[in-house]
């Protein structure tokens, strides 16, 4: 099912005297997921991501704009006459009953001309119990269940009725690291096999990035930028995006334009054909590449090895963070010096933003004297 | 290792000690010092001398109609209070938890009864239903409105006085219950029910599947301790109907205990003794069935 977000905006009113403002949790977004995919809604926490995915549940009302699933206009639906799926951060299961009866609650619930026997109740409960591996639980209670093993429930739970949208707020984050990678494909496989168009929520990049067909990077209850995850990295639109996305966090520098090269501090790192003017220098880690005869010098902090590749800790005077990372593979570790090491840039991981607005500048680079 | 396990299990008795002390003095004590004078015929305080040993109190009690009235007024009030009130507490609750306005004012109302002293509640209770040379009470006023004669509830018949009693005490341990109530329905996590809103679920299935459930641990507490509550009520009849009891009708079994102790009849401590035990099996075989029930309905 396609789902149409129309100029959506979410207003939460001031409460008393202490909360005077109005909040714009959501702000004028504006989005259409086509049919079948998975969707990641990224940002830092109070982005309005939550808000957004509580307004396509329906357990908040938007302030003003639509929300349509394929032709149907659901802005005015209650949650359970959209036909979606929602699974909990804190998965919700209920703990006094077993893992069947929580996923047939939702099946118990129909009425009229949809009630099921009880025997094509449990068919369908045992299906989507398989779906997502949990068939051998049935009897067993969430209490006695794993985290992952939980989650699975929950998702099973939210697809037993077959819904037209999926959505899953921060499905991941109560699990541990290894469990989180797991889970994920998981929820990669489930979703592809069922085709359910699926919309979820997450603050970490990485599982945004891991798994989505799109993105959508938010921050302040504003859309940033959505695109497929690859090309949002490889072309953020502003400094936000840049900076969200990526681990280790993109290096971001104090730069000038001066006589076609662009200069981070002393160093004149590329040629570029561009207005004089002051500009934030974003370089993703990857980007750099160690040169004895490189055109960026930083004091070496310290090398830390972490087996395929090494991350190169340096410092610069014109870095904004204390540190600048770089990541760099194993055979060009012999290029770094002892006390300072020095860099080429490589121009396509390098990103030019505005002081102002710190929008991205579009400018041709090079690689210095060529 | 072993040494030290051993240590500190002796800091741990050492920390408990003022407890047991307390505890084996005023309880344990007592309450096999109870047992034994229950078996003692016709134990005497002043001189503390006794016929023989034997079940003849148990014999006499069992058959002395004072008692056999206190035992069923006991079971009559607590069959009738206990899930009487908790059942009102639990829709007071739920309607507690479910407006915002005036919710704070409702809260404070319905738990003033708990700090109100008992002498100014016999008071009101005196207003609402004695019959006196100058009016019939407010609640004879209403009967007499709706057409009804007028009931002496204080000194009349039997089941106006039992109504009394009734009223009196689920007015009184009402507040308590919605106090546990409230907080345990308002700790239930909001998600559950957004979980239920998604599903279509209807709202009396969300009270019976979901809220139910989740705080019956609360209730189950507030019907065991109930059960004991009402046991043991005395106080209430007093305070109603005064001090002698068996002339009312109203006595209950710990009334009749202290009537036995401390009563105009009174001076038979093992007819006391006796009436206290038997009334300490009936508690504990309610408190077994009542745990046996919540093992199978009770969640967690």
């Amino acid at each position: 099912m396609e789902v149409i977000l129309q100029n959506l905006t979410k207003k939460f009113p001031g409460r008393g005297r202490k909360n005077p403002d109005e909040v714009t949790a959501v702000n004028d977004f504006n989005f259409e997921i086509p049919d079948g995919s998975l969707i990641g809604l990224l940002g830092p926490s109070g982005c309005g991501k939550s808000t957004t995915l509580h307004l396509i549940s329906g357990l908040l009302k938007p302030t003003s704009g639509k929300i349509f699933f394929g032709e149907d206009d659901v802005t005015g639906l209650p949650p359970e006459n959209r036909g979606i799926g929602l699974v909990f951060q804190n998965y919700a299961l209920y703990p006094h009953l077993t893992v069947k009866q929580n996923i047939l609650f939702p099946l118990e619930n129909l009425k009229g001309k949809d009630k099921l026997s009880k025997q094509e109740m449990l068919e369908k409960a045992q299906e989507a119990a398989r779906l997502v591996q949990i068939d051998g639980l049935m009897e067993r209670k969430p209490g006695e269940l794993s985290g992952g093993q939980q989650q699975r429930v929950a998702i099973a739970r939210a697809l037993v009725k077959m819904p037209r949208v999926l959505l899953l707020d921060e499905p991941l984050s109560n699990l541990d690291a290894r469990l989180r990678l797991q889970t994920r494909e998981e929820i990669r496989r489930i979703q592809q096999e069922t085709g359910i168009t699926t919309i979820f929520v997450t603050h970490d990049q990485e599982e945004a990035m891991s798994i989505s067909d799109q993105i959508v990077v938010m921050k302040d209850g504003i859309v940033q930028q959505t695109g497929k995850p690859q090309e949002v990295y490889d072309d953020p639109l502003n400094l936000f995006v840049a900076k969200f996305l990526g681990n280790p966090q993109i290096n971001v520098f104090h730069g000038e334009i001066k006589g076609n090269r662009l200069y981070i501090g002393e160093d004149a790192v590329l040629d570029i054909q561009g207005t004089e003017r002051e500009v934030y220098v974003g370089i993703r880690p990857e980007g750099f590449v160690p040169k004895a005869d490189g055109p960026l010098s930083c004091g070496l902090r310290g090398v830390e090895v972490m087996g395929r590749d090494i991350s190169v800790v340096t410092f610069n005077k014109a870095s904004l963070a204390p540190a600048v990372r770089s990541i760099i593979s194993t055979e060009n570790m012999a290029d770094i010096g002892s006390t300072t090491a020095r860099f080429a840039v490589l121009p396509h991981k390098v990103y030019l933003f505005d002081k102002e607005t710190e929008e991205r500048i579009y400018y041709k680079t090079e690689a210095v004297g060529q | 290792m072993k040494k030290k396990l051993r240590d500190s299990s002796l800091k741990g008795w050492l920390y408990l000690l003022p407890a047991i002390l307390f505890l084996g003095f005023f309880m344990v004590y007592p309450l096999i010092d109870v047992f034994v004078y229950s078996f003692e015929e016709g134990y005497n305080f002043a001189s503390q001398t006794y016929f023989g040993t034997g079940i003849y109190n148990y014999f006499y009690i069992l058959h002395d109609p004072y008692f056999l009235q206190a035992v069923k007024n006991t079971f009559i009030l607590v069959i009738i209070t206990v899930p009487l009130s908790t059942g009102i507490a639990l829709l007071i609750s739920v309607g507690l938890n479910s407006i915002t306005a005036l919710r704070n004012f409702l809260q404070t109302i319905y738990f003033l009864p708990y700090v109100t002293n008992t002498l100014a509640v016999g008071l009101v209770f005196m207003i609402l239903f004695k019959k006196t040379a100058y009016s019939d009470g407010l609640a004879n006023l209403l009967i007499n409105w709706f057409g009804g004669s007028s009931v002496d509830f204080i000194e009349g018949p039997y089941w106006a006085k039992m109504f009394v009693l009734c009223f009196y005490t689920i007015w009184i341990v009402m507040p308590f219950k919605i106090l546990i109530l409230t907080s345990a329905l308002s700790s239930i996590n909001q998600d559950y029910y957004n979980a239920a809103r998604v599903d279509g679920t209807s709202k009396f299935r969300i009270f019976m599947r979901i809220t139910l459930p989740m705080i019956s641990p609360m209730i189950f507490y507030l019907v065991i301790t109930g059960f004991i509550g009402a046991f043991k009520a005395y106080s209430d009849a007093v305070a109603l109907f005064g001090t002698d009891l068996n002339a009312a009708e109203m006595n209950t079994i710990v009334g009749y205990v202290y009537d036995m102790l401390y009563g105009d009849s009174g001076g038979y401590p093992s007819y006391a003794s006796a009436a206290a035990i038997i009334l300490f099996v009936i508690v504990l075989t309610i408190t077994c069935i009542n745990l046996l029930i919540s093992k199978k309905k009770v969640h967690y």
